[in-house]
This record gives C-alpha cells, sequence and structure tokens, in this order.
C-alpha cells in the first residue's frame, strides 16, 4: 500500500507544477499588455496604481522564463500578493477566511448525494424497468437538463417568497446575536437549506445513474450466480457481494467529478450570497482583482487534485487488484 | 445504416428529443421572421407586462418583448454550442489521434495534459480566463471550447490503441503510407462513431455553461440576448416579473433535455450491446 500511495504521490507531482504553469498562462491570455488592457474602467491614479502593482507582482518587464519563476517561488510560499480591493488585504488571508465554508459545503453535499444516490441506484437496478426505476430514469434526465442556477431561482420564488419559509440569502440572519444557541443552529442550518439542494440535485441524478449501472453489470456477473446458487439470501447476495464490487467505480467516479462539484460553488455561492470561494472568485472577476482571482485559481485547484489525490488512495485501499497492478507491471 | 437508424427509430424518445433539437435550430433560424417585436427596442410604457396576447411570454424591465428576446437567445445558445463543440472536437481529434497512435512519450504527454486540465474546477478556469479577456459571444465559444476538449481526446486515443493494431491499419502502413495518410483516411473514419455521439452530448453541456456564465453576468453581455442573461437581468424583478425568471428556464431545460434524449438515442443505436441498455452517465457542464 506504501508503494501504490508513494507512486499516486509522484504522479500527482507534474499536475502540481502544472497547474502553475497554466495559472501562469492565464495572466499572459490577454492580447498585449496584460494589465493595460483590463484597467480602462478604473480611475487614472487607481490603473496606474494597479498596473504597478500587477508589475510588481508577475514581474512583467523580465522574460518570460524569469516571470515563471518568480511567480513559482511566491506561490510556493503561498505568497499571492495583495487584494486590489480598497482595503488591500493579503490574498491569502482573504481566501483562508472563505475555504472553510466552500470546503464544508462540498462535503455536505457529496455525503449527501453518496447516501441517497447508492440506494437509489441499487433498487433501479435490482428493479430494472420497475416503476421506480422509470422515475428515477425521468430524474435522472432532467437533473442532468436543469440548469442549477435557475433551480435556485425558482426555490428562492417557493420557499422564500411565496411560503416564506426558509431565508434565501447569507448564512446568518440579522438578529443572529439575539438568538439562543438552538437558535442559532436552526438559524444557519435553515440557511444551508436551499444551497445545498440545489448543489446536490444535479449531482445526485448522475451518481444515481452511475451505481446503477455500476449495479447491473455487478449482478451479471459469475460470481453472483455462484452466490445465488450456494443458497444465500438475496439481501446478501446484493448487499455484499454486489454492492462491494460495485462501489469500486463509484469511487472514480467520484473523484472525477469533485471539480465539478466545487466548480459548482460558484453558482451556489453566488445566487444565495454565501461568502465562500465561488463567490469571492465572481466578486474578484467583477472587480477585475486579479491577485485574488489568480490566487483563487491557484488554491482551487491544488485543492482538487489534493481531493483526487485521495480518492486514488481510497480506490487503492478497497480494491487490492489496483493496488498490486502496478508492482506486477513493474516487474 | 439502415439498421442503425431503424434502431434509433425504435426508440421514442430519442426521436422526440431530435426533433425538439430541429424545430429549435429552425426557431433560431427564423428567429428574424419569427420574432413578433425588436428585440433590443425599449419601451417605456410597456415595462413588466406580464404574458398577453399582444407579448405572449410577457415584457422585460426596459419593456421589450420576452418572446423575441428569446428567439434570438435561441441563436446565440446555439451558435455558441456547436462551435464551442467544434473546437474541442478538433482538438481533442488532433491531440487524441497523435497520443493513440504514437504511443510512447507523445501519448504519455498528451494524456498527463488531460489529467491536468481535469484538475481545474471548470468554472473556476472559465472565470479567471474571462477576467483577462472581454467577455463577448466569441471568446465565451473559444474559451468552452478549450476547456472541454479532454473527453473527446480520451475517446479518440481509446479508439486509436484498438484500432491501429487491425489488418487493414497494418497493411496501409506496410504498403508505405504515411502516417498522417494512415491517421486521416483509414483510423479516423472508423473511430468518428463515438466521438459524434460525444459531440452531441457535448452541445448541450456547452449549452449549460454558456447560460451559467451569462447569468453571472460573465458570458455574453447585454444588449445581446441569451437564456442566461435574461434569467441574470429578470433575478431582481422575480418577486413582481416571474414570467422572466420561468421562460428562459424551461427553454434551457428543454434544449438541454432534448439534446441528452437525442445524444443517448444515437449512442445506444451506435452501440448493440448498449441498446435497451442503461447508458452512461452525461458530463455535466462545469
Amino acid at each position: 500500500m506504501l508503494a501504490y500511495a508513494l507512486r499516486r504521490l509522484l504522479l500527482a507531482m507534474p499536475l502540481l507544477l502544472g497547474i502553475t504553469f497554466v495559472s501562469f498562462a492565464v495572466i499572459h491570455l490577454a492580447p498585449g499588455d496584460p494589465v493595460e488592457l483590463q484597467t480602462g474602467d478604473m480611475s487614472m491614479q487607481q490603473s496606474a496604481q494597479a498596473y504597478q502593482e500587477l508589475r510588481k507582482l508577475y514581474g512583467l518587464d523580465q522574460p518570460l522564463h524569469v516571470q515563471y519563476w518568480n511567480w513559482l517561488t511566491r506561490i510556493v510560499r503561498l505568497d499571492f500578493g495583495r487584494s486590489f480591493a480598497p482595503d488591500g488585504r493579503p490574498v491569502l488571508n482573504k481566501i483562508a477566511e472563505r475555504l472553510p465554508i466552500t470546503l464544508m459545503l462540498n462535503l455536505v453535499e457529496m455525503i449527501i448525494i453518496l447516501v441517497l444516490a447508492v440506494p437509489i441506484g441499487i433498487l433501479s437496478a435490482t428493479r430494472q424497468y420497475s416503476l421506480f426505476d422509470k422515475v428515477t430514469t425521468v430524474f435522472v434526465f432532467v437533473g442532468f437538463a436543469t440548469p442549477d442556477f435557475w433551480l435556485a431561482l425558482l426555490l428562492m420564488i417557493l420557499f422564500g417568497v411565496q411560503l416564506d419559509w426558509l431565508p434565501v440569502s447569507g448564512l446568518r440572519s440579522l438578529n443572529w446575536e439575539y438568538l439562543s444557541f438552538w437558535g442559532r443552529q436552526w438559524d444557519f442550518l435553515s440557511h444551508l437549506a436551499l444551497p445545498i439542494l440545489v448543489a446536490t440535485f444535479g449531482g445526485l441524478a448522475g451518481f444515481s445513474r452511475y451505481m446503477r449501472q455500476s449495479m447491473l453489470e455487478a449482478i451479471r456477473q459469475d460470481y453472483i450466480q455462484s452466490a445465488r446458487a450456494k443458497g444465500l439470501a438475496e439481501r446478501v447476495v446484493i448487499g455484499k457481494h454486489a454492492l462491494r464490487n460495485a462501489m469500486l467505480p463509484i469511487v472514480t467516479v467520484l473523484g472525477l467529478s469533485l471539480p465539478g462539484l466545487i466548480g459548482g460553488s460558484v453558482i451556489v455561492e453566488s445566487i444565495f450570497a454565501i461568502p465562500g470561494m465561488g463567490q469571492l472568485m465572481v466578486q474578484s472577476v467583477f472587480q477585475r482583482d486579479y491577485p485574488v482571482i489568480m490566487g483563487n485559481l491557484v488554491i482551487v485547484s491544488v485543492l482538487t487534485l489534493l481531493a483526487n489525490l485521495a480518492a486514488d488512495l481510497s480506490y487503492g485501499l478497497v480494491d487490492p487488484r489496483i493496488r498490486l497492478a502496478g508492482r506486477r507491471g513493474r516487474r | 445504416m439502415r439498421g442503425l437508424w431503424q434502431a434509433f427509430a425504435k426508440n421514442r424518445l430519442a426521436v422526440i428529443g431530435g426533433l425538439v433539437v430541429a424545430a429549435l435550430a429552425v426557431l433560431a433560424v427564423l428567429a428574424p421572421v419569427l420574432a413578433p417585436w425588436d428585440p433590443h427596442r425599449p419601451d417605456v410604457r410597456k415595462i413588466l407586462e406580464p404574458p398577453s396576447a399582444r407579448h405572449l411570454l410577457g415584457t422585460d424591465q426596459l419593456g421589450r418583448d420576452v418572446l423575441s428576446r428569446m428567439l434570438y437567445g435561441a441563436r446565440v445558445s446555439l451558435a455558441v454550442g456547436f462551435v464551442s463543440v467544434g473546437i474541442a472536437a478538433a482538438i481533442g481529434i488532433m491531440l487524441g489521434s497523435m497520443a493513440g497512435y504514437n504511443g510512447g512519450f507523445v501519448d504519455a504527454t498528451v494524456m498527463r495534459l488531460v489529467d491536468l486540465m481535469l484538475v481545474f474546477p471548470r468554472f473556476f478556469l472559465l472565470l479567471a480566463v474571462l477576467a483577462f479577456l472581454s467577455p463577448s459571444i466569441w471568446t465565451i465559444m473559444v474559451v468552452i471550447g478549450l476547456t472541454g476538449w479532454m473527453g473527446v481526446t480520451r475517446l479518440v486515443r481509446a479508439e486509436f490503441l484498438s484500432l491501429k493494431e487491425r489488418e487493414f491499419v497494418l497493411w496501409s502502413q506496410s504498403v508505405g503510407a504515411t502516417g498522417f495518410r494512415v491517421i486521416w483516411r483509414h483510423i479516423l473514419p472508423n473511430a468518428m462513431a463515438p466521438v459524434l455521439v460525444a459531440m452531441t452530448l457535448g452541445i448541450p453541456a456547452a449549452i449549460l455553461t454558456e447560460s451559467g456564465l451569462s447569468f453571472l453576468g460573465l458570458g455574453v453581455q447585454p444588449p445581446f440576448a441569451t437564456w442566461g442573461n435574461i434569467l441574470n437581468e429578470g433575478k431582481d424583478t422575480i418577486e413582481i416579473a416571474w414570467w422572466l425568471s420561468v421562460y428562459p428556464g424551461v427553454a434551457i431545460l428543454v434544449t438541454v433535455l432534448s439534446y441528452n434524449l437525442m445524444g443517448e438515442g444515437i449512442r445506444d443505436a451506435l452501440d448493440p450491446r448498449l441498446r435497451r441498455g442503461a447508458g452512461r452517465f452525461v458530463a455535466r457542464g462545469r
């Protein structure tokens, strides 16, 4: 297992470097000088200041490889410079106070998706073409096609405006200070309800579809036949023999869909005014706060890479074939 | 070909999806003829009128006809879908065939590049790029295309890996055909089927991405109407003008749903093993 973990870790290294390289390339996307072009709508003084700041930060007057090296040595120390916003705070601080919110939301979403999608997938696979299967199939297709921002708007109209059951923005009510301990918990949860519902909707469709597919393949295998033949209860055949094998691809899909889930925070956080990384990203794009944008991009991608790595490792943990395959190949 | 068509025609949902897709294309092309009002002309006397016989889907906060704006929006959505998927497919086919045909170092490099691009949460990458460029229909198309070629690359590579060992390829290599000719004339035509399916399913994904960006106000800019930016403008008046927030969303939903149904139908028809089968899961936009 240790060898497997090390190998995965080594494979992740070039990707880490690649993330910094692509992000660096993004700065140079703008035709001509990346700074001059986009500061047009600021005042003269502001724009001149921002220009100097960017020049200094990225060393734009130096040759490309020197620029890249400077940028790399800086972000290795997590120094993303200072925000262009009037507060001028270090980018890292701005990101650090928003990161936990986005992480928490994504973690909760993922848990909810898995907890619901696995049983849904099992049920529709074992009862293929039943009414339940058909209903979930319709749900899957509609779930795929529903834009999450639109779903958010509809839910806001329904629960926020018409019924007035749930708050539609932020994480706390205005009177949060005056609430009791349990009142605060309830307030927090009620603020989270709609964003989490929206964020899990599309993912739930994808995962339950995938779980169904994976389960269908598993129950067609010979070892399921033999498990039945030796007289095991159907509950054990499905719940143990089939499920274990069907879960394996799900771990891979989980890793692959992480960037999608995290990317979804952009929309959900900006609609529901949740102060996370996604909202910060949108705000800084509007304000052309380049240091924050670049810091955000690098940090989010590195975190996704780490999460992918974790998914890979857990895959090796549950499936001995994966963990041993490379070793045999090398020899 | 005939068998294919029959297999596709048997799938009722896929046929309905195909018909809706065709109808949408016609509506988009004929938008200037069909639109009852000028989509860009404001009218202060008719601000936020609910749906009526004169304005079937109501008017927006500037008094513009929503139906006309949505018809013009269909053009943008479809154009963005087609062009960005075209760009993604061109890149994917090029890189995928290079990787699959050559193998070795080229293959390893291309695949690492794919892995790298897949690590970026797409919306964050898109926003970072758009912050440096001024958003317009063209930049949106290019940017969505440039961040969406990884799936096609993997598909093409996988096809090439299995096809390049086949007799007809070995034969043409042994009679001295150049690598480019073998790829272009012999392998690629045989590898196109899954690519076409991926492209069909890529269009709705691109439409979702574009509408998401436009909804955030960072996609196609007003006065150009797109479904996404009508929703963006409508969200401020959501409490008094529901029609601005409902109809464009329905349009997106129906379009994406139809493309997905059609795409899955084509795939099932192409792949007899999957026929009547469960289908794989469709990649979402971001």
